[in-house]
């Protein structure tokens, strides 16, 4: 989808960088230029209009690969990634990331699956503002939304995150990158590393983008145990990362009665909308976590009626929940696991 | 490559050994570490058989039948969670009376002897049940071995596709799970009901202790070494002080510990259980049936 630019005082510069060969490329700068310095250097140093310098990887432009965003709200983007599995075809294009727009300065919200997806994010920037990407913010540690963080160290960026998520990550480290090195391929997986966040979130932080402030929230554990939601203040929309599943069968990595707390105590607060990990780019907010809240709850009473009854763990994983499956995609994927990680939880009750 | 794959199989009782060695062969499975959706592909070590060596270790070059007659064996074919992978021996009461031990075998783990029970007076005259959950590194045959007091071995086995197990910091909550270690808790099961007409009396109950059972392939979060090995190593279930099971455990075991047993009906019904871990911890609980 084309983005709206109107009202949002960015400058529209889609004919340098972008690569989908609309009918847009006789705008602007000469986009053959453009392509004849990238096959030039490994880094171009790329001129642009209003004299700002930004280092550009030259594979951004070569590539010509740019991810369809939505602006939901005034300088607000978001890229729908895929319900599916990491796979070769996909390329890690399987989870929701966005970026706001401030007078000064860019924010980035989750990177996608793999380098490819994250320089990807970076042209769908670069069609629609000149202005640096100054923060990088995950919503939580899993692959699908960080693996694209190393496509915007170029940019000096600073990478934020809960104050647990570089623990987490770090210790899954290593396991993350072998399997997805597989379940992509060589040439999907290529570039990808692992970028850490330096900037920890304890409570709440708020970065300021120009006029533009976004409040940073942590919370406590709930889809894993270093979830962040991002709040807009300027348009109300908030990026709720992994707390909210839409379509795609949510998955529990941290504690389902954690989770449930959160979500309910959020459920009191406004939003204008919401942006979930996986699902449409924009939903109404509280109405937006029915139907996860609807599983949440019929897996915990499921599996603490198994426990109840001297069930077994692998007995409840073939038969809790099952009422869900017709609600969700990949519920075949993850719904056991999603019980088996509810039961050893709540057996503690 | 069948060098190292040959050094990791070791005897019963000498899991500390096994886990020194399992630093050296992390290197070998983590190369070959499957995504749970793939398949196995050509290589060594995905078609290596180590059950040969492992026999020989645990039972020489003894016999071990395989008949469904003497216990089954149940397991997921496809484990949701490879670092839980839920199990459950049964012994029909015909043969359980005269079982002296169980062992749990998980084939291409570093550390392939899950935990050997060694059942007492306390564990009763019926059908004898034992569930617990194991970590899976890679596709692979999992085993039950029991022997009788006739010292014949028999055998149960299920193939289970799972991987990464082993090194996966299952800890979903860090703080949480460090905060709770050594936290024990006792369930006992209502089994009216279960036992069939010719059956003898059994009760059952589940032990669960809170910890980490570091496998030592784990990452440190902030320093970037490995964790060392630290797990559950030795517990023991006794009912009215008359011995129900003594377990030796090793790193295949899941995380939080998590035995469910049967045991003798009758008397006063007391279960105490003691654990040590391998840094010399003691962790014991008490459970008093019917509250009392």
């Amino acid at each position: 989808m084309k983005p709206d630019h109107e009202g949002n005082g960015l400058k529209d510069l889609r004919p340098i960088l972008d690569g989908s060969r609309t009918s847009e490329r006789s705008r602007g700068v000469s986009r053959t230029e453009v392509l004849r310095l990238a096959g030039a250097a490994v880094l171009v140093a790329a001129v642009v209009p209003g004299g700002l310098t930004t280092l550009i990887s030259s594979r951004v432009l070569a590539d010509g690969g740019v991810l369809t965003v939505t602006e939901i709200a005034p300088g607000v983007f978001v890229h729908q990634g895929q319900h599916a599995l990491f796979s070769p075809e996909n390329g890690g294009d399987i989870s929701n990331c966005g970026f706001v727009v401030g007078r000064d300065a860019v924010a980035v919200v989750d990177t996608g699956g793999s380098f490819t997806v994250g320089r990807k994010l970076m042209a769908a920037i670069r069609a629609v503002t000149d202005r640096p990407v100054r923060y990088v913010i995950n919503t939580h540690m899993h692959p699908d939304h960080v693996f694209g963080n190393a496509a915007f160290e170029d940019e000096g960026t600073t990478f934020a995150g809960h104050h647990k998520m570089a623990r987490g990550l770090s210790a899954r480290s290593e396991r993350y990158l072998a399997i997805n090195a597989k379940s992509l391929g060589e040439a999907a997986f290529e570039g990808t590393r692992i970028v850490l966040p330096k900037l920890a979130v304890q409570q709440q932080t708020v970065i300021d983008l120009g006029g533009r402030e976004l409040v940073l929230d942590a919370h406590r554990t709930a889809h894993t145990d270093n979830d962040l939601t991002v709040r807009d203040t300027a348009t109300g929309t908030v990026f709720m990362g992994d707390l909210l599943f839409s379509g795609h069968v949510p998955t529990i990595d941290g504690s389902i009665r954690g989770w449930i707390g959160v979500i309910s105590a959020l459920q009191q607060s406004q939003a204008a909308r919401v942006v979930p990990g996986h699902g449409p780019p924009s939903m109404p907010w509280p109405d937006a976590a029915r139907d996860l809240m609807r599983y949440l709850d019929r897996v915990k009473t499921g599996v603490q009626a198994a426990i109840k009854a001297g069930k077994t763990l692998g007995q409840a994983a073939e038969t809790v929940g099952l009422e869900e499956k017709d609600a969700w995609s990949l519920f075949t994927e993850y719904h056991p696991r999603n019980v088996s990680a509810a039961f050893a939880e709540l057996e503690w009750e | 490559m069948t060098t190292p794959i040959a050094t990791r199989v070791v005897a019963a009782g000498v899991l500390a050994v096994a886990h020194a060695l399992s630093l050296t062969t992390f290197w070998i499975s983590g190369a070959s570490a499957q995504s749970v959706a793939a398949a196995p592909t050509g290589n060594d070590i995905i078609n290596f058989d180590p059950w040969p060596g492992i026999r020989k270790d645990l039972f020489q070059a003894r016999d071990i039948a395989e008949e469904t007659s003497a216990l089954t064996l149940e397991a997921p074919v496809r484990a949701e969670d490879a670092a839980l992978v839920p199990l459950t021996i049964r012994i029909p009461q015909a043969i359980a009376a005269n079982v002296k031990s169980l062992t749990i075998v998980v084939d291409k783990n570093p550390a392939p002897i899950a935990a050997v029970f060694s059942f007492g007076a306390g564990a009763g005259l019926g059908e004898r049940v034992i569930s617990t959950r194991v970590r899976v590194d890679m596709y692979t045959n999992i085993r039950a071995v029991i022997e009788t007091a006739d010292g014949k071995l028999h055998m149960a086995t299920k193939f289970v596709k799972a991987a990464g197990g082993c090194s996966a910091p299952a800890l979903k909550d860090a703080d949480e799970a460090l905060a709770a270690l050594g936290k024990m808790q006792i369930r006992s099961f209502d089994t009216s009901g279960q036992p069939t007409s010719q059956s003898k009396p059994q009760r059952e109950a589940q032990v669960m202790i809170k910890h980490p059972n570091y496998s030592g392939m784990q990452m440190n979060q902030l320093t970037g070494l490995y964790i060392p090995a630290k797990y559950v190593q030795h517990m023991e279930v006794r009912r009215d002080n008359e011995l129900v099971f003594k377990l030796e455990g090793g790193i295949s075991l899941s995380e939080d510990p998590n035995i469910r047993f049967t045991y003798a009906d009758g008397g006063p019904g007391v279960l105490d259980v003691l654990a040590k871990d391998t840094d010399g911890s003691e962790f014991k609980a008490r459970a008093t049936p019917n509250g009392s």
